[in-house]
């Protein structure tokens, strides 16, 4: 994993926009609307999710010792 | 001996603001408080203050709420029209607890009315004018003199309870000119801006309040990162739904002025020791029922006046009290009756309370009251 | 998390706005222009109107000032004339800035006082339900234009220049930095500055108007805004459908609360 993500739950309210942006299809909502850690492997740490999530519930940084 | 001068009441009031420590306005023009506005465009650069001229009356409120949050002591003048215009931020300033002062010069309406004409109809819209609950203080001068100390008091109160406050001038007493002694500055008291108690590491919240129930709100850019909204909000300063914190705050509101309503009681009594009769007047028209009053009395008529300074909270006890003792009063106003519901209503049936209305752009003549005073004692006798 | 993190009030989060609002991204995007501009956090003052927009107020950890609709400018003009030391900062939206508050935009910009003020464009009334703004596109449906809206609507930046702002840019939620960027330079102007920030009201605009989801309408910003100096090389016939991101307008002008010193010097006096 190149890359740490963090998601704070209690923030998300489901609106996609993180999932959609995703290059590398990381992240997807679960059955409850929030979004999850589906493929943290392929994460490039592009930081997309973090920049237009307009909930501040998700993080993502570049793992410093990988 | 202070500086005597001779000025009209609008100015006086600027001059009184100034005295009182306001050093900012923002207004918009319009007959006949524009004197105001005029005298604190040259007045206010002279102390290194800020006069500024609005693109309308609603923003001529709203920049003077600003500047009060940012710290200091405002004032902003205009007349029926206008006042009008004013009512949303006058409760704002109610709620978010903003010291401001309104001077409202009023002149015969409705709407465009007759603008340079003498009136006094905006009594109601001065405490009634904007909607939702909440108390308010209104002051009517009937001298020049008297017209720089209301200015004083309404500053001093704006900035002691947190709350908004009108100087309800009228156009007789607006325009009017008279030699007047200013008292010197040493000899005025003035209300400073309350300060926080405590600072924002110590737990401070602008809105929990102080012993006098009115909250230490701090001035904008003092370190207190504060929030201020037109929404009903709890100790914090934060909006709050809840029904209990609504019904606490607007009762708060309320309470903070009741419970010193005789403090803020201004009135005067003339020949009311042996009074059968009454008259209760206030502003330009009362200046006319004095000199009824001293007619009737040389007619042999025993009777007495009380003049309002203190419109708003209505002065409830004060006219109890003559209605206990004489067996009529008279109510001469500038308007269809506006002032004499209340009297009435304080009267509470001990004496019989009479309207003299006036509404045609013209002031009262002493005869004219003189004999309404005499038709009473008629009246009664009847 | 973040070093921005402490110009947010962190009890007060999550806010309100609706899945997909485009608001919070915008108010992420102030927060790191003040932070970029190093402003003094006890120095900064945010003023907002009433609408989706102006509740930012609530959640930045500054002295904030939510007012009364329409009415932001004016109060914040009396912060700054009050205390000119003060960094002053509108939040307001279209509705707010342009109808109700449209007089005191144009005079705001006039008389070029030192605010940064920072429209909110989310095409309709969000905060009551979906009724047509003056930003409301042509055409486009809201509950009080069900039809289709037939009243012109204005370009905020064209109205913010000729009113005399001397700062005039425009950005979208979609690009996050680039509005950062364009409200960071807008901080730096003495005077009146104006960014508009294109924002997506997926509820209550988008739905009505079937324009898919938050992602969506984040998509047809990235699709349909050209950069200004891309934008003006192109043919009329190639701008159809497109609209132009940047700074559109800069100038010098004496800014108010300077010009009112000279007023206080003329006369004498001193703060």
């Amino acid at each position: 994993m190149k890359a740490e993500i963090l998601i704070k739950q209690e923030r998300c309210k489901g609106c996609n926009i993180c999932v959609s942006f995703c290059p590398k299809k990381v992240l997807k909502l679960d059955t409850l609307g929030k979004v999850q850690v589906i493929d943290g492997e392929a994460c490039i740490a592009c930081g997309q999710c973090e920049l237009r999530c307009p909930d501040y519930a998700i993080y993502v940084d570049k793992k410093v010792n990988a | 001996m202070g500086n005597i001068k001779l000025m009209q009441g609008n100015e006086a009031c600027a001059e009184g603001a100034l005295a009182a420590g306001v050093r900012f306005f923002g207004g918009y023009p319009i007959t006949p408080s524009t004197e105001i506005a005029e005298s604190m465009a040259v007045m206010l650069p002279k102390v290194g203050g800020t006069f500024i001229q609005m693109e309308d009356e609603i923003a001529g409120i709203a920049v003077v709420l600003g500047a009060s949050l940012a710290g200091k002591k405002v004032l902003t003048a205009t007349s029926g029209p206008g006042f009008s215009l004013k009512q949303e931020l006058i409760g704002y300033a109610a709620i978010a607890e903003i010291p401001l002062v309104i001077a409202n010069v009023q002149r015969l309406g409705p709407s465009t009315g007759q603008p340079t004409s003498p009136a006094q109809g905006d009594v109601m819209q001065a405490r009634w004018g904007t909607h939702g609950d909440h108390p308010m203080i209104a002051l009517s001068p009937w001298t020049v003199k008297e017209s720089f100390e209301v200015a004083v008091k309404a500053v001093n109160y704006a900035e002691r309870f947190r709350t908004p406050v009108i100087i309800l001038l009228d156009e007789i007493v607006g325009h009017l000119r008279e030699k007047v002694e200013l008292p010197d500055a040493k000899d005025i008291e003035i209300y400073p801006r309350r300060r926080p108690d405590c600072s924002r590491e110590q737990g401070y919240e602008p809105y929990r309040p102080a012993a006098d129930l009115v909250p230490n709100v701090a001035d904008f850019g003092t370190g207190n990162r504060i929030h201020v909204t037109g929404l009903v909000h709890d100790e914090t300063g934060f909006p709050s739904g809840s029904p209990k914190v609504t019904e606490e705050s607007i009762r708060r509101l309320h309470q903070k002025i009741e419970i010193v309503q005789d403090e803020i009681t201004h009135y005067d009594e003339f020949f009311m020791e042996d009074a059968e009769y009454a008259v209760v007047s206030y502003g330009g028209t009362a200046r006319t029922a004095y000199a009824a009053v001293l007619e009737a009395r040389n007619k042999g008529i025993k009777v007495g006046m009380v003049r309002l300074m203190t419109i708003w909270p209505f002065a409830d006890k004060i006219v109890k009290k003559v209605a206990n003792q004489v067996k009529a009063i008279l109510v001469p106003e500038l308007n269809y009756g506006q002032l004499v519901n209340e009297v009435e209503r304080a009267a509470g049936g001990k004496a019989k309370v009479k309207l003299l209305a006036k509404y045609n752009t013209e002031i009262f003549t002493p005869n004219e009251i003189c004999t309404a005073i005499e038709d009473l004692t008629a009246e009664v006798a009847d | 998390m973040r070093s921005y993190d402490k110009y947010f009030r962190e009890n007060r989060l999550p806010h309100m706005w609706c899945p997909g609002c485009g608001n919070g991204i915008v108010m992420k995007a102030i927060v790191q222009a003040i932070e970029a501009k190093n402003l003094d956090q006890d120095k900064t003052v945010i003023v907002s109107g009433i609408g989706c927009s102006s509740r930012a107020s609530g959640y930045m950890n500054f002295d904030t000032l939510h007012t009364a609709h329409g009415r932001a400018i004016p109060f914040a003009t009396g912060i700054k004339l009050a205390n000119p030391e003060l960094n002053v900062i509108v939040i307001t939206g279209d509705g707010d800035c342009t109808a109700i508050g449209g007089n005191h935009f144009i005079h705001g910009a006039r008389r070029n006082v030192d605010l940064t003020v920072i429209l909110f464009n989310n095409n309709i009334y969000g905060m009551t339900g979906g009724q047509a703004s003056p930003l409301t596109p042509l055409g486009k449906k809201a509950t009080t234009a069900p039809y289709g809206s037939v009243d012109r609507p204005f370009d905020p930046c064209h109205l913010a220049e000729a009113a005399g702002a001397t700062y005039v840019a425009r950005s979208t939620a979609y690009h996050v930095k680039h509005l950062s960027d364009m409200i960071f330079q807008g901080m730096g102007n003495k005077g009146f500055s104006f960014i508009e920030a294109i924002t997506q009201c997926p509820i209550a605009y988008g739905r009505k108007n079937k324009l898919g989801d938050a992602p969506e309408m984040l998509k047809w910003m990235s699709e349909t805004a050209v950069m200004k100096a891309a934008y003006d090389k192109l043919p009329e016939e190639k701008r159809e459908g497109k609209f132009p991101i940047g700074v559109f307008y800069n100038s010098e002008f004496t800014e108010y609360t300077t010009a009112y010193q000279k007023v206080i010097d003329l006369a004498g006096g001193a703060r």
